[in-house]
């Protein structure tokens, strides 16, 4: 681990250098150190605690994950596993799975402290603990990566320099609202998480995510009533498709409000809110308006509370304790101005601004991974959770080694022939695509002339039109984007997700498929930038030259031959204006002698010596199917398979059409 | 399906209904626009009028008015005039005054009212003219109820006239207005005899008849003599349309036999005019009155589906048969008669009905296959167009034989390979149908390697595992390998079929090449006598001759021997005496000695190349016939060399002679230029495939062509007549280097285009004219050409297919919005713009 060490000399301070540092021992941070280490990187990870995981060590506070730990999916497919394994990390060592470290389906967090240990450890990851980076600065150089380099500086003023910095740090400062009695409030960090202690009281919580819930739920047995307060309307998860917002699991609160069993729920701007206390030690809720001409030492009777004006005013009766459950913000005070690390604008300035490629987009070489890089994705993805943070860390780090060491994006080769099966193979098992959908994509490159593709898997799609450059594979003759996607209007707080025909069953409507499906996207050349910039809105890449949707399936099993590959390899046919059918051997033979041309799938199969013959039962039901001409004079009725004799019978009935009608409503039986 | 059709079928024929009716409507001539003075004083006696009355302001638009003066012209046929007459607002009259008169339409005669209508009985132009018309028929048409009635009519009518029986299913029809048109016409000749009493339909009907359609029959009772027999029926076999019930009317007045003394030929019936045949008894004086009986018979069997004639034919000189005893005249122009010798009266009725059968099911098939066109046009996107995908998908039920193939997982991978000395392993996807193709060919393999020790049959789903095959690098299925022991695996890469992959396995179980330790087992080797691992194959084998001086090229032909392991039987000799080995067949070491026919040939080859890849390419040149039969596997080795082909196909063996012919021709110098071979269609049954395509039909065989594979796709065909022999042969390849000879057939250029479209979804997702045009700049406030998915599908006809899930998506979210609305606030202002930090 030293040999990368190097002790610089500038301005009287040592200072240790490695190539990469990263903030945070976190998952990301861990997830990062993997990476860096398999390719054998010169990296660091500086963590302030004594151990990784020092967020989970705190939070949740009453200790139950809600990233599902699922045991059993009927399938060994670990790739296809790992879509309902939201806890694990990354790595080729299969004891790291989370499975092995907790049986619960919604896991304690000390579970997830013990498996970040584990990992660090096993991994002999790079990690040097108790190391509280308080400042960063930028050195110009232009020797250095990115014409700088970065300047660290810890709790005891030793100071570290590095080319690159992936900030892991997550978002753990606790979101603060002031408004006149917030003194009163008591913070989610610290307050008590023993139900007894809330046993016959009126509590009013502020916030209305997961937080909030699962503060409720811990008390909702001991309280008089809980009152939670937020600017807009719950958003549960199951409506919004997105894991961030209000769980099923911690949902119980909703029960009572909509039960009349006094909790309840009202929305309101947090800012207008003030709190008064009465000499009882009661919390009182009034408006900041009316307080804005008081002298407010003259007492709680000279306050006006507007039920004094309104009469049957929602929240009248006074409150034992008020909570603030407001979730975290990114820690921007450690960055030097020169660094630019601004907050996003709206509903993500708890995130510093980054590009879809996770660059800072004040500072080039610092890169923002984990819980704090959400703001690509955030309401929409899973980037801020690490069943979807695990792939774009991934992602991040085969940027960097394009960049850093020529080493280029990881792809396979293929003939055209295996063009439907390798889309089928990783829209059926692909992880990071269906957790980071419509945010990381697989890209097909094509060979010239289409006799052969590149496969690039999990790309962040906001940088499509820099491909190229990023991963340095070409791509002169087009290319498909395999993206997995939601309807686009069926997710969002207000809409019902259980209304009748929700899913589609035939492949003609699946653009009109609601649940996660795959879409493909055919472009005959790369988008631009400005192509980017101007698509449509709720598009995540430009309108392309044509596109095909995979229809929903109930089971999120698309291999289905008739209604889910027939009509994908109808769409690659005709974008590559080829046939993509499989032949038998004898087709190839018949048509090496009568035509100048070959399919692909001889060509590449057969005229290789590689033909398919085809077992006599097989041939025999091609010929049934009337795909096959069987040129054996017909007398010699020896060689048919014995049980020919329900052949007309068997053809009859497939010949009019594959669908079965009677069946149809089966395909649709997710409706009812 | 059904529903579908309705769907279309509604919108046409109202589409057909506006088309015949609005011109109608337009010639407002028909109809005159009266006041009541006026109308009543010119009505006429005699002269039938409908009238109906409007307000002086005409409130138009009311949809029975308007199907009342559509119906002018049908009822201007039947000597009815329509008359609109316009009430002054001061008129109370009986007709003006009142509000309910407005409702209704009135049917005079002179000047005497028959009917009053009210108008939901005048619902359409069939409606208006059956109703009318059934009021002024009301004595030609009688209304029965019940059978009794029926009866008494009928038995009234015997020995009279003939009755006609409609049934119809309601009045007001199309087939109510057919019969009452019918009625107008031979209501004086016919009793026409009416109901809708579904009861009274099945007690005068043998079987079950279909009550919901119209039926009309024709009962002959003015033959009928015995008041006890009812009359004989002749039923419309046709839909009830005016066209049919005419048709069969006349029919039914024709005579029921036409004695004829003339040529057939000459002879037009009413049958013939009206499309139906015309069967000819042919009769002899001697036999008249019984062929007369006859013909009566047939013709009562025949009624309404062909004439029956008797002929004389001692009266007409007839060409034909003397034994002849029918002929059948067709409609169709320029059919010559039929003369048919017949048994029975049985025959002849089944010759007309099977003809109208034939008939019948042409039509339908002509518009089956119209409707076929349709649907292939739109449907056949979603049939299975892949020979092997739908062959698979069609096996999917039968159980394979895998017990002798071992399933390996992660977990036992590693482990089962050190357990044999040989491990094939068969990677694939359990969903892919190639791979399922090989599995079943893979499962036959076991059979063939029956008596062989050491080799281990395995098999790894990559869906199941695919950590496992990307640690062994297996990017494409189906893959097979063989593992052994402290060895590189080698990749299969020959022709997926059991005796292939059999062979495959068999030859890989020895070292390629096979490292020969004395002279005595290098000679062994080459007269046939191998390990018995190798002894089952019927390969030419090859060994390899090195001195020690000659590292390089052995080296080379080791590396060679990896590469071609499995395919080909490699021993290598290089011991001291190598060169006294090589020297038995005039060659030096390096070099090849490569023994055919279990060693009765050996040729010895100098090797001059020493690269791998030279070493490859040599070896499998010399493995290639010098007059090969092709076949399906090996074909793609001889197309490898690029030549133009010299093919001979045979129906069974070649001949020894044009094997002898063929041969000396190979042999020749110039066999450099082609490919000289031949192709036993026993063996090969698809090149009968080729014929055809070359062809159109299978020419005599054996059959000599020269076929341009690669150059130009032409294909010539030696001359039949001459016989095949090399100088002839020579000959006729010379005429063609010349170009003196003409392609019988050249190869199809065309490209392998996309078999079908696909769904165009980006075209669903925004129809034409919403096209995403690139905007300047990019604002926030750029709106979406429509808002997506649900509202842009409005357009689109697949989205009507599901009206309701629509309405509901949109219903709910208006809901929602509302639901918004209702929620309890806690700050009775709305603060607009501002928010506070993230919650």
């Amino acid at each position: 681990a030293l040999l990368g060490l190097a002790l610089c000399a500038v301005s009287g301070a040592a200072f240790l250098y490695r190539d990469y540092c990263v903030i945070g021992a976190g998952p990301a941070g861990l997830q990062a150190a993997y990476f860096l280490q398999r390719a054998g990187r010169d990296y660091i990870v500086f963590e302030r605690s004594h151990a990784p995981g020092s967020f989970f060590a705190l939070y949740p506070r009453h200790r139950k994950l809600i990233s599902i730990n699922k045991q059993y999916t009927g399938k060994s497919n670990s790739e296809f596993n790992l879509r309902h394994d939201w806890n694990s990390l990354l790595s080729h060592d299969r004891r790291l799975l989370f499975r092995h470290y907790s049986r619960d389906f919604f896991p304690n967090a000390d579970t997830m402290v013990r498996y970040l240990e584990d990992f660090a450890s096993l991994l002999k990851l790079r990690v040097q603990y108790n190391t509280a980076i308080i400042h960063v600065t930028l050195e110009k150089n232009e020797q250095a990566w990115n014409g700088h380099y970065f300047l660290l500086t810890d709790q005891d003023r030793k100071n570290y320099k590095c080319s690159c910095l992936l900030v892991a740090a997550g978002t753990w400062v606790p979101n603060v609202v002031n408004f006149p009695g917030s003194e009163y409030v008591e913070g989610y960090e610290t307050v008590s998480i023993n139900p007894e202690d809330f046993a016959g009281q009126t509590v009013l919580i502020l916030g209305r995510g997961n937080s909030a819930f699962e503060t409720a739920e811990n008390i909702l047995g001991v309280t008089n009533f809980i009152h939670m307060v937020s600017r807009s309307r719950v958003r549960l998860s199951w409506a919004t498709h997105y894991v961030g917002d209000l769980r099923a699991i911690n949902n119980g609160l909703l029960d009572t409000y909509q039960l009349k069993s006094l909790d309840g729920l009202l929305e309101g701007d947090l800012e207008d809110l003030a709190i008064v206390k009465d000499k009882k030690g009661k919390l009182h809720i009034t408006l900041r308006f009316y307080l804005e001409n008081r002298n407010v030492s003259a007492g709680i009777d000279s306050i006006t509370l507007p039920q004094d004006e309104l009469d049957n005013f929602a929240t009248r009766a006074p409150y034992d304790r008020v909570i603030r459950c407001l979730g975290w913000k990114f820690d921007f005070s450690i960055y030097n101005r020169s660094l630019k690390m601004m907050p996003g604008k709206g509903n993500v300035k708890k995130y510093p601004q980054i590009k879809p490629s996770y660059e800072s987009k004040g500072t080039r070489g610092l890169f923002v991974l984990g819980t704090a890089s959400h703001s690509v994705d955030f309401r929409k993805s899973a980037g801020g959770f690490i069943h979807g943070f695990r792939y774009t860390t991934r992602a991040v780090h085969r940027l960097l080694e394009n960049r850093h060491h020529g080493v280029p994006w990881p792809s396979t080769v293929y003939p055209i022939t295996q063009l439907t099966n390798s889309i089928i193979k990783r829209v059926n098992e692909a992880s990071g695509l269906y957790q980071m959908f419509s945010v990381l994509a697989d890209i097909i490159l094509l060979r010239e002339n289409a006799t052969a593709f590149e496969y690039l898997e999990e790309y962040p799609i906001g940088v499509l039109a820099e491909l190229e450059m990023q991963t340095g594979r070409k791509a002169h003759s087009g290319l498909f984007v395999i993206i997995m996607e939601y309807g686009r209007n069926f997710s969002g707080a207000d809409k019902d997700v259980f209304y009748y025909n929700r899913a589609v069953g035939e492949a003609q409507h699946a653009w009109q498929s609601n649940f996660l499906h795959p879409v493909i996207y055919y472009y005959k050349s790369l988008p631009t930038e400005r192509e980017m910039r101007q698509r449509p809105p709720e598009w995540p890449v430009p309108r392309p030259a044509a596109i095909h949707h995979i229809v929903e399936d109930f089971l999120t099993d698309w291999t289905a031959p008739n209604a889910h590959i027939l009509p994908l390899r109808r769409f690659l046919e005709n974008c590559l204006g080829t046939d993509l059918r499989h032949f038998f051997a004898e087709s190839c033979f018949l048509f090496a002698f009568t035509h100048q041309k070959l399919p692909p799938s001889c060509q590449q199969g057969y005229m290789r010596m590689q033909g398919l013959v085809g077992s006599r039962e097989l041939r025999h039901h091609a010929v049934q199917a009337g795909l096959l001409q069987d040129y054996t004079p017909t007398d010699s009725g020896g060689d048919r398979p014995p049980d020919s004799h329900d052949g007309s019978e068997e053809q009859l009935m497939t010949d009019h059409g594959i669908p079965v009608r009677p069946l149809q409503h089966l395909v649709n039986a997710k409706d009812e | 399906m059904p529903a579908q059709k309705d769907k279309w079928f509604s919108p046409l024929v109202f589409l057909l209904f506006c088309a015949c009716s609005i011109p109608r409507g337009g010639s407002a001539s028909l109809q005159q626009e009266l006041s009541p003075q006026h109308y009543f004083s010119g009505l006429e006696a005699g002269k039938t009028s409908l009238a109906f009355f409007t307000p002086g302001v005409s409130p138009g638009g009311q949809p029975f008015l308007e199907q009342i003066e559509s119906s002018a012209e049908a009822l201007q046929d039947y000597g009815i005039s329509v008359v609109k007459v316009n009430c002054p607002k001061e008129d109370v009259s009986r007709y003006c005054g009142k509000e309910n008169a407005l409702r209704k339409a009135f049917l005079f005669r002179g000047t005497r009212l028959i009917r009053e209508f009210p108008t939901d009985a005048l619902f359409d132009v069939n409606s208006i003219v059956a109703n009318v018309l059934f009021a002024l028929l009301f004595n030609e048409v009688k209304y029965v109820e019940t059978l009794a009635d029926l009866e008494n009519i009928e038995n009234v009518l015997k020995g009279k006239s003939n009755m006609v029986f409609a049934y119809v299913p309601a009045t007001g029809t199309a087939e109510h207005r057919a019969v009452m048109e019918a009625a107008f016409v031979y209501g004086t000749m016919h009793q026409f005899v009416l109901t809708t009493e579904a009861a009274l339909l099945k007690a005068t009907s043998h079987d079950d008849p279909d009550v919901s359609s119209a039926w009309l029959s024709f009962f002959h009772c003015q033959q009928a003599t015995a008041p006890a027999q009812p009359c004989r029926r002749t039923a419309l076999a046709q839909p009830l349309t005016l066209l049919n019930i005419h048709r069969h009317l006349k029919l039914m007045g024709a005579p029921l036999v036409t004695e004829v003394a003339e040529d057939p030929e000459k002879i037009s019936t009413v049958h013939l005019q009206l499309g139906l045949p015309l069967v000819f008894i042919l009769s002899h004086q001697e036999t008249y009155e019984a062929d007369r009986r006859t013909a009566e018979f047939v013709a009562w069997q025949l009624l309404g589906k062909a004439g029956v004639a008797l002929l004389s034919r001692d009266l007409v000189d007839l060409n034909v048969l003397h034994r002849s005893n029918i002929a059948l005249k067709t409609p169709e122009e320029g059919m010559p008669i039929q003369y048919l010798v017949l048994e029975d009266t049985d025959e002849v009725i089944t010759l007309v009905e099977d003809r109208n059968k034939v008939k019948q099911i042409q039509e339908d098939e002509q518009e089956e296959e119209e409707e076929d066109e349709d649907e292939k046009e739109n449907n056949n996107q979603d049939i299975q167009d892949d020979q092997v995908v739908e062959a698979v998908a069609r096996d999917k039920k039968r159980e394979l034989p895998l017990e002798q193939i071992r399933v390996l997982t992660e977990e036992n991978f590693h482990s089962s390979l050190s357990e044999a000395a040989q491990t094939v392993v068969l990677f694939y996807a359990s969903w892919e149908a190639v791979s399922l193709a090989v599995l079943r060919s893979y499962c036959e393999v076991p059979a063939h390697l029956k008596g062989t020790s050491g080799v281990l049959l395995s098999r790894v789903n990559c869906w199941d595992w695919p950590g496992l095959c990307s640690q062994e690098n297996v990017t494409q299925f189906p893959s097979m390998r063989i593992y052994k022991e402290g060895q590189q695996s080698v990749t299969y890469d020959g022709m997926w079929a059991a005796e292939e992959l059999s062979s495959f396995i068999l030859l890989s179980q020895v070292s390629c090449p096979l490292k020969l330790a004395t002279m005595d087992e290098a000679e062994g080797y080459l007269r046939g006598e191998f390990p018995s691992e190798l002894s089952s194959q019927h390969h030419p084998s090859l060994l390899g001759v090195f001195s020690t001086a000659t590292s390089e090229a052995r080296e080379a032909f080791e590396e060679a021997g990896n590469i071609l392991s499995g395919h080909v039987r490699m021993g290598m000799y290089f011991e001291d005496d190598a060169l006294a080995l090589s020297q038995k067949y005039s060659v030096s070491p390096p070099a090849l000695l490569l023994a055919r026919s279990g060693g009765r040939s050996v040729e010895g080859i100098t090797l001059s190349k020493h690269s791998v890849q030279d070493m490859v390419q040599r070896i499998r040149y010399e493995l290639l016939d010098i007059f090969p039969e092709i076949t399906v596997p090996n074909l793609p080795q001889y197309l490898q060399l690029g030549k133009p082909f010299l093919i001979l196909f045979s129906a069974g063996d070649i001949s020894q002679v044009e094997s002898k012919e063929m041969l000396k021709l190979a042999k020749r110098r110039s066999q450099q230029a082609f490919v000289a071979c031949w192709l036993n269609l026993e063996k090969t049954p698809v090149g009968h495939g080729i014929l055809r395509m070359y062809f159109s039909t299978t020419p005599s065989l054996p059959v000599l062509l020269w076929v341009n594979l690669h150059a130009g796709g032409q294909v010539f065909k030696f001359p039949s007549e001459q016989s095949i022999t090399e100088v002839n042969i020579l000959l006729w390849l010379e005429k063609l280097q010349a170009g003196l000879e003409i392609p019988s057939s050249t190869l199809s250029e065309e490209d392998w285009k996309p078999p079908l479209p696909a769904y165009d979804f980006l075209q669903m997702m925004e129809p034409p004219g919403a096209e995403l045009s690139p905007r300047p700049g990019d604002t926030a406030a750029q709106r979406p050409p429509q808002s997506p998915a649900g509202d842009t599908a409005r357009g689109d006809p697949a989205s009507r297919e599901e009206p309701a899930r629509e309405s509901t998506a949109q219903d709910v979210g208006s809901l929602g919005r509302d639901l918004r609305g209702t929620a309890p606030r806690l700050a009775a202002r709305d603060k607009q713009g501002k928010r506070h930090s993230e919650l």
